[in-house]
């Protein structure tokens, strides 16, 4: 990677990465991917959260489905964990709660696969600094 | 592959369930079945809304209707008249308080989320490991801009105007601290990133370093310029290992991009930043006693003045800022001051990251603008108190704070308002206690606490503290006496006057503000020795009930000291002298025969 020299510099990169994150949310991309989020802060993980990712990474793989997963921070949801959040390319993201292997295959199952929502969605229950 | 074209999201959150969203949802399954709809129209059960207090909720996708207080009999008039007319059901949409307008339509509009999520921002929404991740959502924007376009001054007025204060617990204005230690004349300054959390329950910062270190290692680099210090650290406890990690990793990575290290950004501004360990003392979480842990000596607190901004690290002058401060220093220079400000109350400004524990229904990390009342924190966001009890008190502040009564349920929080109830504002725990919690006991808790974190440089908190956990010991033991009341008043009050640091100073809330508020529990612990909670064991009587028991051996055969006699079919008896009051005759009784008093 080369350093960034100028603020200039800066918002170039700034919005290259942006149109990235947008084209794969957009889904006219031909790398149209499925995206997963697991929620990694210590907390999750000690509910699990490495243990379903592995399961997602593993089953996505072995059913050939093109997803990207990936780590995040704390969502908020203690009392919900493991959490992750699915984006399906062209919509809203989705957050599930007490993801465990049997959840998680329902979700690949069911909302993955066929496009229909499972029981356990969590709400975005806060606004964020862009729309406040 | 089938497509649904219409969702009916119905809240299955605690609070929503415990008023029929189960039912709700089955009406609405049974409905749709008649109109042969199943096929086109999902019916789905969340999570929690955060709207509790209107619960059940249900919401209608795509067009993000939102109804509230919907009950089971409802349902059929939401499916004839929204579902297959494409009506709203006007009765049912959400009445603004103050305009008397129904809203409808939630797309958009937050009215109903009492969270927002500044400090937290991309927790839970980018990689922390990614610093391309950062960048995109309008990471290091903020130091772009001070460095290339703002003098140090103007940065610093800008902290200043939006009223940010130190969100570690004490909350002195952050703009401020920033300014005595710009002036403070030095070769060599230091920031400081405080992220040793020690209070019992309480985990904002680790979430935040967990979450997006980038945000924490932006705002040091601006305290850096605008103070003059091209050298940051943060003082970490190393029970975070993953926090340290994603630490590390983050540093690594700012300094791949030239965004930490010399000449940053071409601006020949120069900061770096270095990790350092704490072992994990609650006192090293005051900046003096931190210091002098960096600096490699015994974490003792010593008497300010002088304070770090004239002499801190080495000598130097020091800034010394709490993780979730740091963590809304780069909106604030993104969003504007005034921007800030328009949030939270007249002397409070901005949010708080609230660690929601205890007996509540949804635990969570939580970020509320000041001046939100307590009761929307636990009844909306938090989903209410746990099996239906009844709410008793919050405990706020960690072992330096105090407990917040039914009373203080209205009351908008704040620091000043914290203050004024006998508690405070703390670095962010908030503990839920319900009926079945004894507040002598919670007050010795804290106390054992403050008793092992104690340095014991100081003889009032070295001693006093130990005095005063043997009355509460004492009193919790049945062996009090009214005496004892005053006793523990008075030792509080010379405890808190006259201990050198924070530590000692603030020990003593805990029993202060339970005395104040519970008086009538330690009352009845002393007097009657009763302990009214049922939580203080040596105050605990069990018997077995001669009427209702039938003899039937059951608590006998699972007594695990053999403290049960009798024969069968008679009835039986507890030895009070061997009794140690387990309550496993009380789980095991079938015939409601065991009674505890």
């Amino acid at each position: 990677m080369n350093r960034i020299k100028s603020l200039a510099d800066l918002k170039k990169l700034q919005s290259e990465v942006q149109s990235k994150i947008k084209l794969r949310e957009n889904g006219d991309n031909p790398e149209n991917l499925i995206q997963i989020k697991v929620s990694m802060a210590t907390c999750g993980i000690a509910s699990g959260a490495k243990d379903t990712m592995n399961y997602l990474i593993e089953e996505l793989d072995h059913q050939g489905i093109d997803a990207i997963v990936t780590q995040t921070g704390c969502m908020g949801y203690c009392y919900a964990e493991p959490t992750i959040e699915l984006t399906i390319p062209g919509r809203q993201p989705v957050v599930y709660g007490f993801v465990n292997k049997t959840k998680a295959l329902e979700i690949i199952e069911k909302h993955i696969k066929l496009n229909e929502m499972v029981n356990g969605i969590i709400p975005v229950a806060y606004s964020t600094i862009d729309n406040h | 592959m089938a497509e649904y074209n219409m969702h009916i999201l119905v809240c299955g959150g605690t609070g929503c369930k415990a008023s029929q969203s189960e039912q709700i949802k089955t009406n609405f399954t049974d409905r749709l079945n008649e109109y042969g709809l199943s096929d086109e129209i999902q019916v789905i059960l969340t999570g929690c809304f955060g709207f509790c207090e209107k619960g059940p909720i249900v919401k209608i996708l795509p067009d993000n209707t939102f109804y509230t207080q919907v009950s089971p009999e409802d349902v059929a008039e939401i499916v004839d008249e929204h579902v297959i007319k494409g009506r709203k059901v006007e009765r049912l949409l959400y009445k603004d308080p103050e305009t008397k307008e129904t809203v409808g339509d939630s797309k958009g509009m937050d009215f109903y989320k009492k969270q927002i999520r500044i400090a937290l921002r991309n927790c839970g929404f980018i990689n922390p490991e990614n610093i391309e991740e950062y960048i995109g959502r309008d990471g290091y924007a903020a130091l772009g801009t001070c460095l290339s376009e703002k003098t140090p001054d103007e940065v610093i007025r800008t902290i200043k105007e939006s009223g940010l204060r130190g969100r570690g617990g004490g909350g002195f204005p952050t703009g401020l601290k920033w300014e005595i230690t710009s002036k403070s004349v030095s070769e060599q300054k230091y920031v400081v990133c405080n992220a040793d959390e020690g209070d019992p329950g309480a985990f904002m910062d680790r979430s935040i370093l967990e979450g997006d270190p980038h945000s924490v290692l932006e705002a040091m680099a601006i305290c850096g310029y605008c103070i003059g210090a091209d050298k940051g650290l943060v003082y970490i406890r190393a029970e975070y290992p993953l926090a340290i990690e994603r630490l590390k990793i983050a540093i690594n990575q700012a300094r791949d991009y030239g965004l930490l290290g010399n000449d940053i950004l071409g601006t020949g501004f120069n900061f770096d930043v270095e990790i350092r360990y704490g072992a994990g003392a609650f006192v090293c979480g005051e900046e003096t006693a931190l210091i002098h842990s960096m600096e490699g000596k015994r974490g003792e607190p010593t008497v300010k003045p002088p304070f770090p901004a004239e002499k801190g690290y080495n000598g130097k002058p020091t800034n010394v800022n709490n993780v979730e401060t740091f963590a809304n220093i780069p909106v604030i220079i993104n969003k504007g001051a005034a921007w800030f400000a328009s949030i939270g109350t007249e002397k409070s400004k901005g949010t708080k990251v609230f660690a929601l524990a205890g007996k509540i229904n949804n635990v969570g990390l939580i970020e509320v603008p000041m001046g939100i009342t307590l009761r929307e924190i636990i009844y909306d966001i938090g989903g209410g108190i746990k099996d239906g009890r009844e709410f008793k008190a919050v405990q706020t502040g960690g072992p330096s704070g105090g407990c917040l009564t039914k009373s203080f349920l209205d009351t908008p929080i704040d620091y000043d308002n914290l203050v004024a109830a006998g508690s405070m504002m703390g670095s962010g725990g908030m503990i839920v206690l319900d009926d079945s919690d004894c507040m002598v006991a919670i007050a010795k808790f804290y106390l054992e606490f403050t008793l092992d974190e104690s340095c014991g440089k100081c003889t009032p908190c070295r001693i006093g503290n130990k005095r005063l956990h043997e009355i509460l010991e004492k009193i919790t033991d049945g062996n009090g006496e009214l005496e004892d009341l005053n006793r523990l008043r008075m030792l509080s009050t010379v405890i808190k006057d006259t201990s050198l640091c924070g530590l000692g100073q603030t020990s003593p809330n805990p029993v202060l503000s339970t005395l104040d508020n519970f008086y009538n529990e330690y009352q009845a612990h002393v007097t009657s020795h009763k302990c009214l909670a049922g939580q203080c064991k040596a105050l605990m009587h069990y018997s077995i009930d001669a009427e209702r028991c039938t003899g039937c051996t059951l608590c006998f055969r699972n007594c695990p000291v053999g403290a049960i006699s009798g024969e069968k079919r008679a009835p039986h008896y507890i030895d009070q002298s061997l009794c140690i009051k387990c309550g496993v005759c009380l789980v095991k009784c079938k015939f409601d025969a065991v009674l505890i008093a």
